[in-house]
Order: structure tokens, then C-alpha cells, then sequence
């Protein structure tokens, strides 16, 4: 590797880096504002413009919180928790393609031949996070709300990545670059990938992996893992200060991963027809092509938040009995159906 | 055949969550229904009980005469008068002190009921601020500019 190259790819870390840890703040100020909107409330509004400052005063209380170990708690795991939460999700950005090609540099930070492979594992560490978290606490409310997590996560993660791997079986490629620019020449993931008569395909993968997402991210619909009625909060019960706040935006930071993935999956990625256009390399096409990504990964964002505010939890054999009996035959069949759809469409 | 087509949207789920999401969605453009209180406030309605206050004549003396009768009448014994000769020919008694404790105080409106001279009245002021129980003693120079 040459050092302009390793350069570059210092410059897009920075980049991504910067624009996901904006982007944690303001979707959590997004929540609190819509969650206030729904109820027929304000929000937050009192600091800064519109109360945008909101989560900086967060940030400045969860620091300024008194941080409890608790006694018979494993300590090193106890801190690992909140850091495996964290962590592999915004390992996962290395991937994402997040603009049209600017030049000869792709703008993603590891151009990975098995991309999608790479970010199957990273988020399947995210479970660790939990369950540690849970573990060592020394907390039997902690222990059942991270087993609970746990199973959700890894039950979910089926259909998850028998999702990923429809979008797989439309670029016939695991590399994300590919995928994308798939869909730019063929058509939108959600749509088929080209072909008409897949367009069931892709509408019902897109949807279970939107719903996966969110379970993935133990959004409210499914966040068992909180499930603070009956288990005090679940694994992150003896957290505080900013271990708390690790967890609480790892689980952001997870949640815009998803809509990054999704995104790149099955809504085209960084394209749009008529805004972006594929074969132009100059840095303003590049610079609308990562408005055009951002724009839609907000607006899924938006939907994940809005759903949150709209529904109430399931109950937990529900959720199972969703996922084990539902999404996962679902899949499989879906798979199925596209590869005899591949045979007789593209021989 | 219409039947079945009922009882599968109605398993799918996915039509009651999008009327639900819909009912949200209008939520969100709705009126907000809460009062940003310290800039704006409620009205208070008419007859409410809040903190007291001494009314004065036109000739700008207080127009309590020290009968008693509040202090008497109060249930939680939170008025203390100290009488004194009058200066004026009107009148036989003035008060020295007049003092409230408002955090003995309930807001039951009796004092102003039991006063004969109409001197004594609760207003509609209920925000009351006080670093230390002594302030919520009121005196009769804090009761006077209510």
C-alpha cells in the first residue's frame, strides 16, 4: 500500500467519523423532538436553538454522574460490556459505500471484497456487548435482561442475514461496491434488482430486513432488552454515568449502521435517478451523490423513530414465535423463489 | 372470499400499524398542547386563593383595624397581630406587626371571609420564592405592596 493511499484513507476515516458521531447527537435530540411532537408536547427546546443543544448538556451530566462499579461485579468485563456495545458498529462503517467514486478514489474507507461478510461478523459481536454487560454486573434483573437480549439478537440475526443475502443473490457479489453499482445500471434492491418479476422479492426482503433492523437494534417495538416494566431496565440496570451513555449510543450508533446498510442493500445506495449521475467523476456529482446517501439513511432514520413513537412492545413469546415462525420460513422462501427467478430470467 | 381477505389483512398486521403510523404522522403537525410556563401561564380562574395581601384606604393607611378576628378565625394559626394604639381619630387600634406564615398557611380563604373591614384578601398570585423558611414569614410592609 502506497502512503497516498493510506493517506486517503485516513481522510475518509475522518470524514465518516465525524459525520456518524454528528449524526448520534442529533438523532437523539430527533427523538426526543419527535417523541414530544407524537405525545402533543414540545420536547426538548430550551438549549441552544430549538433545544439542539440538548444532548451536549446530556453528555456534560453523564460525565459529570458519579460512575458505580458495583461490588462484587467483574470489573474488566464490566467495563468491556459498554465498549463491545459501542465499538463494532462503528467498525462497520468501513464498509459502507456512502458516495459515487470522486476521481479514481472510491469514497469508502475499505474498498473489501467480502464487505457484507465483514459486517455480518462485526454486528454479531455487538451481542457480546450485551450479554457481558449483563454477565458482569453480578445482577439477576441485569443477567435475564441480557439473556433475554441475547436470544432476540441472535434469533433475529437469522433473518437478518438471510436478508443480506437475497441482496446478495441480485449484484451475485458480496462486495458492496458491486451491489451498489448493480443497482444503479439494473434497478433499486426494493424493486427486484432489475428484474420485474423479482419485485415481491425484493419488496418482502425489504421489509423483513427492515423489520430485523430493528430488532437488531433493540428498537421499541421489540426492545426486550430494555423491558424496563419487568426487569429494571434489563442488562444496562447497574450502569452509570458514561458507561450508561456508551450504551445508550452504541445502540444509535448501531441503528444508523442498520439504515447505512439498508440503504446500501436495497435502496440504491448513494444513487437517485436524475440527481445522481453514475458516470460523472468530479468532486460536486461525488459531494450530491453522499447528499443523496445521507438524505435517504435520514429518512429512514426518521421512520425508525416514528415507529418507535407509534407502536407498543410485543410480548416476548410474540416475538419470538415472529421471528423463528414467521420472518425465518419467510426468508428462506424468498431466497428460494428469487434463485428460481435468477434461473429462468438470466439462464 | 371478502371474509378471508379481512381476517389476512387483519393477521398481516402491517394495515393497522400504517393507520397507526398515520394517526402519529398528524400528531406530529398538531398544536401542541403544552403551556411554556415561565413565559406564558395559564389563567387563573376566577376566585382562586393564593397569596394574601393588606388592603390600604385612600388615604393609603392600612385598612386593618387589629380586631383579631383572622387571627381567630385562621384553622392553621399561621397569623400573628400585634396591636397598637391608633394614631388616628377613626380609629381605636393599628397594627404593629402583621405577620403571615405561608408555610403554615392552607389557602382556605377564611381570614378574608372573617374580616369585618374588608382589609385582608388572597389574591391570585401562586408563585412564591424563598431561600430560607424565614422568608415566608410575610410581614405587614411585604402583605401592604401584594
Amino acid at each position: 500500500m502506497t502512503q497516498t493511499e493510506l493517506l486517503w484513507i485516513a481522510v475518509k476515516t475522518i470524514v465518516v467519523v465525524a459525520i456518524v458521531f454528528s449524526y448520534v447527537p442529533a438523532l437523539i435530540i430527533l427523538e426526543r423532538r419527535l417523541a414530544g411532537f407524537i405525545q402533543g408536547r414540545w420536547g426538548p427546546n430550551r438549549v441552544g436553538p430549538f433545544g439542539t443543544l440538548q444532548p451536549l448538556a446530556d453528555i456534560i451530566k453523564f460525565i459529570l454522574k458519579e460512575d458505580i462499579v458495583p461490588e462484587r461485579a467483574d470489573r474488566f468485563l464490566f467495563l468491556a460490556g459498554p465498549m463491545l456495545v459501542y465499538l463494532p458498529p462503528a467498525i462497520g462503517f468501513a464498509i459502507i459505500p456512502f458516495g459515487n467514486q470522486i476521481g479514481d478514489q472510491k469514497l469508502q474507507i475499505a474498498n473489501l471484497s467480502i464487505g457484507l461478510l465483514f459486517v455480518m461478523s462485526v454486528l454479531s459481536v455487538g451481542v457480546y456487548g450485551i450479554t457481558l454487560g449483563g454477565w458482569a454486573s453480578n445482577n439477576k434483573w441485569s443477567l435475564l435482561g441480557a439473556l433475554r437480549a441475547s436470544a432476540q439478537l441472535i434469533s433475529y440475526e437469522l433473518t437478518l442475514g438471510l436478508t443480506i443475502l437475497l441482496a446478495i443473490m441480485m449484484a451475485e457479489s458480496v462486495d458492496p461496491q458491486v451491489i451498489v453499482n448493480n443497482q444503479v445500471q439494473n434497478g433499486w434492491g426494493i424493486i427486484g434488482g432489475g428484474t420485474l418479476w423479482a419485485l415481491p422479492c425484493g419488496v418482502l426482503g425489504f421489509t423483513m430486513l427492515f423489520i430485523a433492523s430493528m430488532a437488531e437494534n433493540n428498537r421499541l417495538p421489540f426492545d426486550m432488552a430494555e423491558c424496563e416494566a419487568e426487569l429494571v431496565g434489563g442488562y444496562h440496570t447497574e450502569y452509570s454515568g458514561m458507561k450508561f451513555a456508551m450504551f445508550f449510543m452504541g445502540e444509535y450508533v448501531a441503528m444508523l449502521l442498520m439504515c447505512c446498510l439498508i440503504v446500501t442493500l436495497f435502496l440504491g445506495g448513494w444513487h437517485f435517478p436524475f440527481i445522481t449521475d453514475p458516470d460523472n467523476h468530479s468532486i460536486v456529482a461525488g459531494l450530491i451523490s453522499v447528499g443523496v446517501f445521507l438524505a435517504k439513511v435520514t429518512t429512514l432514520l426518521f421512520i425508525f423513530v416514528w415507529i418507535r413513537w407509534t407502536l407498543p412492545r410485543f410480548r416476548y413469546d410474540q416475538l419470538m414465535g415472529l421471528g423463528w415462525k414467521v420472518f425465518l420460513p419467510l426468508s428462506l422462501v424468498n431466497i428460494a423463489v428469487l434463485a428460481v427467478i435468477d434461473i429462468f430470467v438470466k439462464g | 372470499m371478502k371474509n378471508f381477505l379481512k381476517r389476512l389483512m387483519y393477521r398481516l398486521y402491517l394495515p393497522a400499524i400504517f393507520a397507526g403510523m398515520y394517526q402519529t404522522f398528524i400528531w406530529m403537525l398538531r398544536p401542541k398542547i403544552t403551556t411554556q410556563y415561565p413565559e406564558e401561564r395559564r389563567p387563573v380562574r376566577k376566585g382562586y386563593r393564593g397569596e394574601h395581601r393588606l388592603k390600604k384606604d385612600e388615604q393609603g393607611r392600612p385598612k386593618c383595624v387589629s380586631c383579631f378576628m383572622c387571627q381567630t378565625a385562621c384553622p392553621a394559626q399561621c397569623i400573628e397581630i400585634v396591636a397598637a394604639e391608633a394614631p388616628w381619630p377613626d380609629r381605636d387600634k393599628v397594627p404593629a406587626s402583621f405577620r403571615i406564615d405561608m408555610l403554615k398557611c392552607i389557602y382556605c380563604g377564611m381570614c378574608e371571609e372573617a374580616c369585618p373591614c374588608d382589609a385582608i384578601e388572597l389574591t391570585e398570585t401562586y408563585t412564591q420564592i424563598a431561600t430560607s423558611r424565614e422568608e415566608k414569614i410575610y410581614d405587614m410592609v411585604r402583605l401592604l405592596s401584594n
